[in-house]
């Protein structure tokens, strides 16, 4: 019990002998929570490299799919920490997700592409407008009972996809600039990669020269037959798991803290925290408006990349992934947020696009092309049909892993877990500081 | 008891106490006609009464009295309809149970109010008031966070102090929700002496909890009245009333029915009467 956060908590009663052993092993890998998270990332890629080596996929292409099994890995991981924060520790019911990360990318579009602010700059006030309207959002609702918070968040965020995607607001005049949302399309001009400017001289030219250390990042990828758009985006999922890295270390200071130590109290019983004299509102809107800023910022590090500012990314079910990714990893622990982030995004997110693919390359490469226009008319509507039906697949492959987890493991994939709320380790009386 | 968990950092508030343990005479507490109806039933109908500073001052009454309401009332946890409550000089009708806390008044619930997915430790170190770490930016900026590790290691053995005192300190790893009915209420008792109080309303410290522990809880209660705390302790067992609060305040429906020392509320007819149910005559 001395490393405090590091070390998983087997509170599990050791039933019968296959129960304690599984559990021993538990114990053993989760020993260290950051090697806790790289074993599951690394079982994540053999499992999808063992499957594009057996759907025939080449060295390129398997590349590229580990480079997007990473990207949705980490963007959710970002998601699931921000919303545990709110959720796991504060116990504050956000389900307008969608909404903050929608004000996240939007405000970083008007800034940037619109305005005209460096990427760091606009990345910046975007951030703080997220915080402010969630600051906002929190106010009203902190002074009613704690369910009016999940019907305002709820509301909020339909409220922030409609504006968004109405015509009325496509294009308007706001302190003296033109801006606009730009409808149901979403607004003109893609928004700055961060990533482009490492690597190419001018990266908004027709055609990218690379710059010296693109020239060598580039070359290196040669080595391993890897196209420059791969390699890119290898470059992207690495920045993307850098702020995984910043997250993950904030908001563990964050949680063990005496700050965190009052948002558990608020989650466990506000009256007591109360009673004991902490100002229960501040703590609430300080946790909640930084939760909806980290993540607005992840939202402009995700459709940075892929999907691009259009108000459809913003549907109802995004709030609800991120809430079974939480529930996955484990609501109140941030190293459980990770882990419930990279399974959900990696397996469950894009595993059956992934699957997919493959099934499809197979049919491609196997069979006879005349012959499967004969038998099927034509690959395209097979293509089509799978899909279209994607992402209700996807909602019925979730409700099994909900229902099983809640069944086998309500605590989520890494059970119980003693994650103190405090900057030293209590138990350790004669211990120093950390 | 050597050292204990309060001696330290208290200067102020012992300014406030008096060494000897007696009575000073000054109300510390005072309740003004108080009310308090919830729909058709008045819990509180206008109760009424003084603490003395440095005293453990019984309350007591018939179940339903009013007793944890008026204490509700008291701290804030819920807003009287009507009446008054002073505390050291200020009007406090109406604050927010924070503020009360924060001034040096704190309660206990009758029904133990544990944290109950964090530890026995995490529970009492949640307690000290403007605790440094709690400002979010002097916990996460790496420039700051050594300061609030340095308070928080002074608080650890503060903490690990009162423990002891309560004898729960083999307890300090565990979750809240795995303690007994009696440990969580010694956990609740710690918790508000964390928060270094000048008072304290206990709501039926003792349910639940086993004779011998019983007996060093209230020995501990004198002690510290000793050093200057005063309580305001709801009890159903008349034994301990009688033994260890002078004065007794009696509760009846709502309303304060008599106020004396131990022997008199013992001989007095209408406690009696309304203790075994009949109607008191007003
Ligand atoms: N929240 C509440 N809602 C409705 N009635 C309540 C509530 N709290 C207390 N009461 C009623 O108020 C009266 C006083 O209760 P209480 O203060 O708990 O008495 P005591 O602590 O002296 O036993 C009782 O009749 C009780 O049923
Ligand atoms: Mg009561």
């Amino acid at each position: 019990m001395s490393d405090g956060d590091a070390q998983a908590d087997d509170t599990t009663p050791g039933g019968d002998t296959e129960q304690s052993v599984r559990d021993r092993i538990w114990a053993v890998a989760s020993a260290s929570d950051i090697r806790l998270i790289a074993v599951t990332l690394l079982a994540i890629y053999a499992i999808f490299l063992f499957l594009g080596i057996v759907g025939g996929l080449d060295a390129n292409g398997l590349y590229s799919s580990l480079e997007r099994v990473t990207f949705f890995a980490a963007v959710y991981a970002l998601v699931v920490l921000a919303l545990n924060l709110q959720w796991g520790y504060a116990g504050l019911f956000n389900i307008g997700i969608a909404g903050f990360m929608a004000i996240g990318l939007y405000s970083m579009h008007i800034l940037t592409v619109q305005i005209g602010l460096a990427y760091p700059i606009g990345a910046l006030g975007a951030v703080l407008i997220t915080s402010l309207f969630g600051a906002l959002v929190a106010l009203p609702a902190l002074r009613l009972r704690a369910d009016y918070l999940a019907i305002v968040t709820l509301a909020f965020a339909e409220i922030v996809r409609s504006i968004l995607g109405s015509q009325r607001f496509a294009e308007f005049t706001f302190a003296g600039f033109d801006i606009g949302f730009g409808g149901a399309t979403g607004p003109d001009g893609t928004l700055p990669d961060p990533v482009k400017f490492f690597l190419y001289k001018h990266p908004y030219s027709l055609r990218p020269e690379p710059n010296a250390f693109g020239e060598f990042y580039f070359g290196l990828f040669d080595l391993f037959i890897i196209d420059d758009s791969t390699a890119e985006g290898i470059l992207y999922a690495l920045f993307l798991s850098l702020f995984v890295g910043l997250y993950y270390f904030l908001l563990v200071r964050t949680g063990n803290s005496p700050f965190g130590r009052v948002l558990k109290a608020i989650r466990e019983d506000e009256t007591v925290a109360k009673a004991l004299g902490k100002d229960t509102r501040k703590f609430k809107i300080t946790a909640f408006a930084l939760g909806s800023a980290l993540m607005g910022l992840a939202a402009i590090l995700w459709y940075t990349k892929r999907g691009g500012v259009t108000p459809t990314n913003f549907e109802p079910e995004v709030t609800f992934f991120v809430f079974v990714a939480l529930i996955i990893g484990g609501a109140g622990s941030n190293t459980g947020s990770v882990i419930g982030g990279i399974v959900f995004g990696a397996l469950l997110f894009r595993g059956p696009v992934f699957i997919e693919r493959i099934i499809n390359q197979r049919l491609e490469a196997e069979a006879d092309p005349t012959t499967i226009f004969d038998a099927f008319g034509g690959i395209d509507p097979f293509i089509v049909y799978t899909t279209d039906n994607l992402s209700a697949l996807r909602v019925v492959l979730l409700g099994v892993v909900l229902v099983i987890l809640i069944q086998r493991r309500p605590e989520g994939l890494l059970g119980k877990r003693k994650e103190i709320a405090s900057s030293i380790d209590l138990e350790d009386r004669t211990g120093g500081e950390n | 008891m050597t050292t204990t968990a309060t001696e330290q950092d208290t200067a102020s508030a012992e300014e406030s106490r008096t060494a000897t343990g007696e009575s000073t005479g000054d109300p510390i507490l005072q309740v003004r006609n108080l009310q308090k109806r919830f729909g058709g039933v008045v819990a509180v109908d206008g109760v009424g009464f003084e603490v003395e500073q440095g005293t453990v001052t019984g309350l007591i009454g018939p179940n339903g009295a009013g007793k944890s309401t008026t204490f509700d009332l008291i701290t804030g946890v819920q807003n009287a309809d009507g009446g008054q409550v002073i505390f050291d000089g200020t009007d406090i009708t109406g604050r927010r149970p924070e503020q009360i806390a924060n001034r040096g008044l704190v309660r206990t619930f009758q029904i133990a109010r544990e944290l109950s997915e964090m530890t026995v430790l995490e529970n009492v170190m949640l307690a000290p008031p403007n605790q440094l770490g709690e400002s979010l930016w002097r916990s996460v900026l790496p420039g700051f966070r050594g300061g609030v590790s340095e308070q928080e290691a002074e608080l650890r053995e503060e903490a690990w102090e009162t423990l002891e005192f309560f004898a729960i300190d083999h307890l300090a790893g565990e979750y809240a929700g795995n303690l007994s009915g009696g440990q969580r209420k010694l956990l609740e008792m710690a918790r508000v002496f964390m928060t270094d109080p000048d008072m304290i309303l206990l709501d039926e410290p003792l349910a639940g909890v086993n004779p011998t522990l019983e007996e060093k809880l209230l020995d501990r209660i004198h002690e510290l009245q000793s050093e200057g705390y005063t309580f305001l302790l709801v009890e159903h067992d008349m034994n301990v009333v009688m033994n260890h609060c002078d004065p007794v305040v009696v509760m009846h429906q709502g309303k304060r029915l008599m106020q004396g020392a131990p022997e008199e509320v013992r001989q007095d007819e209408r406690v009696l009467e309304a203790y075994l149910g009949g109607e008191v005559e007003q």
